[in-house]
């Protein structure tokens, strides 16, 4: 009888044939109940004891209740371009380029498929979705008939000089602001009664279900991001893979979390091209990790780490022991 | 009154070939399915003998995960999204959910790991190993889809983050994790089809080809009818 040895990755006449070697009763049918009992008997238990995780979603009438001011100044940074939306790019805007890794611009190619337009989408037709003081009213008439350039020039105007006074409104300096300090309060105003969260969600319509222009909107604030470092969510400290409360979260992620863990990735200078650039290079690079995964009987060397690291041995432990007896 | 039956046909039919060599599609179609994966392979009742450790428990377990995962599913999806915010029950059935899920990945990497130090892809297994990486990779993207469309602050917060990651390489233009209808119809309609037949698939390779043998297995002339330990004649 020949014994040829089989070779880890390369196939093997043994794995090939169909085994002639000794057996042992199965009953699958068998396994299969009880392991849906079993299973079913812990998911009960431990959705029992620990149930699981319902942070309350966030309201922009919370945000402009507990930080007005930030609310504020997040109002005048949509109408004068600076926020993060306003700035962003495909596929909501044209305002940026998007992420190019040297020829690869995917963000550039597919360009803007679901639009938004912060100053107009966030400010302007909330407003005149709504009833408005005669001093809001009048604010909104002289936007309108302002150019667009004058309506730039006034909008970040009052945005650098409110940044200047660090948000204080009793320490800005004096300028031409035009109708923007009336407007911000009047969204601000809206935000805290309640309006503008229901204004922002049907969007003019009976039926909404794109929650597009409220997640950019709430995000171009501090609001939601302090709420996400409070709940140790923010991607330079694992949260992608985190949860709220003391719940396990997306562990599965703990790979692509980790990229985002090493400064390379996360440094302080937005310019750094790794930086700026992360989210596509880690998603590239999980891409290939991915790849390799799938494709890993094929890769010659990682197929044969099973070989070099003989944890089957334990595995298999009864039919080595078997082999060596004499 | 007197009826006149009408006379019986009595022109000879033409012979119906056996299925084990009938053209037709449907029993071409039987033939090459049970050629390939007979009822004795699809439903064994014995295993090798070398198929005893703890390991291969978690291939079946996390099976078992999915099923509780689906039956949950389906009864928040038929109560709704924000039914789980407003009722004890609701919570309750979405806390099965949750930790389903949760036991679902355990297992499965745990499986993913043991099939890994098998090498459970020699000997023509190279697609099974696929589908189950396949399975794996939707999984992650079908739970992904569920913390997507908790419409609570974490869904929130992981809808803002997760945006940049997919616009910055094309994604975001087709899969707007911001659109809500999106991704709750992918969430409890699509993606969990996807998995359900790629997990089909993937078990149906693994009774087709058998348990892999352990590396380095030794040949043996022992007449393939045996049940071994304790042996008994099959």
């Amino acid at each position: 009888m020949t014994t040829r040895h089989s070779k880890a990755g390369n196939g093997s006449d043994v794995a090939l044939q169909e085994w002639r070697g000794p057996w042992r009763r199965y009953d699958i049918v068998k396994e299969g109940v009880i392991a849906v009992v079993v299973v079913s008997i812990l998911t009960l238990l431990l959705a029992g004891i620990f149930s699981s995780p319902d942070e309350p979603q966030l309201t922009f009438q919370g945000w402009a209740t507990s930080a007005p001011d930030n609310f504020y100044a997040t109002a005048v940074q949509e109408l004068a371009g600076t926020s993060e939306s306003a700035g962003y790019g495909p596929p909501y805007n044209t305002a940026a380029d998007g992420v190019a890794v040297g020829p690869i611009a995917p963000q550039q190619w597919f360009g803007v498929t679901h639009p938004v337009d912060p100053p107009n989408d966030f400010v302007l037709t909330p407003l005149r979705s709504q009833q408005q003081s005669a001093d809001v009213t009048a604010a909104l008439a002289a936007w309108d008939s302002a150019t667009a350039d004058q309506q730039i020039s006034w909008a970040s105007d009052y945005d650098s000089a409110l940044t200047d006074a660090g948000g204080d409104l009793t320490q800005l300096a004096p300028g031409d602001y035009g109708p923007v300090p009336v407007l911000a309060q009047g969204l601000t105003d809206m935000a805290t009664s309640g309006a503008l969260d229901g204004v922002l969600t049907a969007r003019g319509a009976f039926y909404q279900t794109d929650a597009t222009p409220q997640i950019l909107f709430l995000g171009d604030g501090s609001y939601l991001d302090d709420a996400a470092t409070a709940a140790h969510l923010q991607g330079n400290t694992w949260g992608m893979m985190n949860e709220t409360g003391s719940y396990p979260g997306q562990a599965w992620l703990w790979l692509y979390s980790f990229w985002y863990q090493i400064p390379t990735f996360n440094s302080d200078n937005p310019d750094d091209y790794l930086t700026s650039h992360a989210d596509a290079l880690i998603f590239y690079i999980m891409a290939v990790l991915s790849l390799a995964l799938l494709l890993l009987p094929f890769i010659p060397g990682l197929r044969s780490i099973p070989r070099w690291i003989p944890i089957h041995r334990l595995i298999w432990r009864d039919y080595y022991r078997r082999q060596a007896r004499p | 009154m007197t009826t006149t039956r009408p006379a019986a046909d009595t022109t000879p039919s033409p012979p119906i070939p056996d299925s084990a060599e009938s053209p037709m599609w449907t029993s071409r179609l039987r033939r090459a399915w049970l050629a390939k994966l007979p009822p004795d392979k699809l439903l064994p009742d014995r295993q090798p003998a070398y198929v005893a450790s703890w390991i291969y428990v978690f291939g079946v377990l996390t099976l078992a995960a999915f099923l509780v995962i689906v039956v949950s599913g389906l009864a928040l999806a038929f109560a709704g999204p924000a039914w789980y915010h407003t009722s004890s029950l609701g919570h309750f059935t979405n806390s099965l959910h949750f930790w389903s899920v949760q036991l679902f990945f355990v297992f499965m990497v745990i499986h993913l790991w043991g099939k890994f130090w098998m090498a459970a892809w020699r000997g023509r297994r190279a697609m099974t190993w696929i589908t189950g990486v396949v399975a794996f990779l939707a999984s992650i993207g079908t739970a992904f889809t569920g913390y997507l469309m908790q419409t609570n602050f974490d869904s929130q917060w992981i809808s803002f983050e997760a945006k940049d990651g997919l616009n910055a390489v094309g994604i975001g233009a087709f899969f707007n994790v911001t659109n809500l209808g999106q991704v709750l119809l992918l969430h409890a309609c699509l993606l969990p089809l996807v998995v359900g037949a790629i997990v089909v698939w993937h078990v149906l390779l693994v009774r087709r080809h058998g348990v892999v043998p352990p590396i380095d297995a030794v040949p043996v002339t022992q007449p393939a009818d045996t049940i071994g330990d304790p042996e008994v004649p099959r």
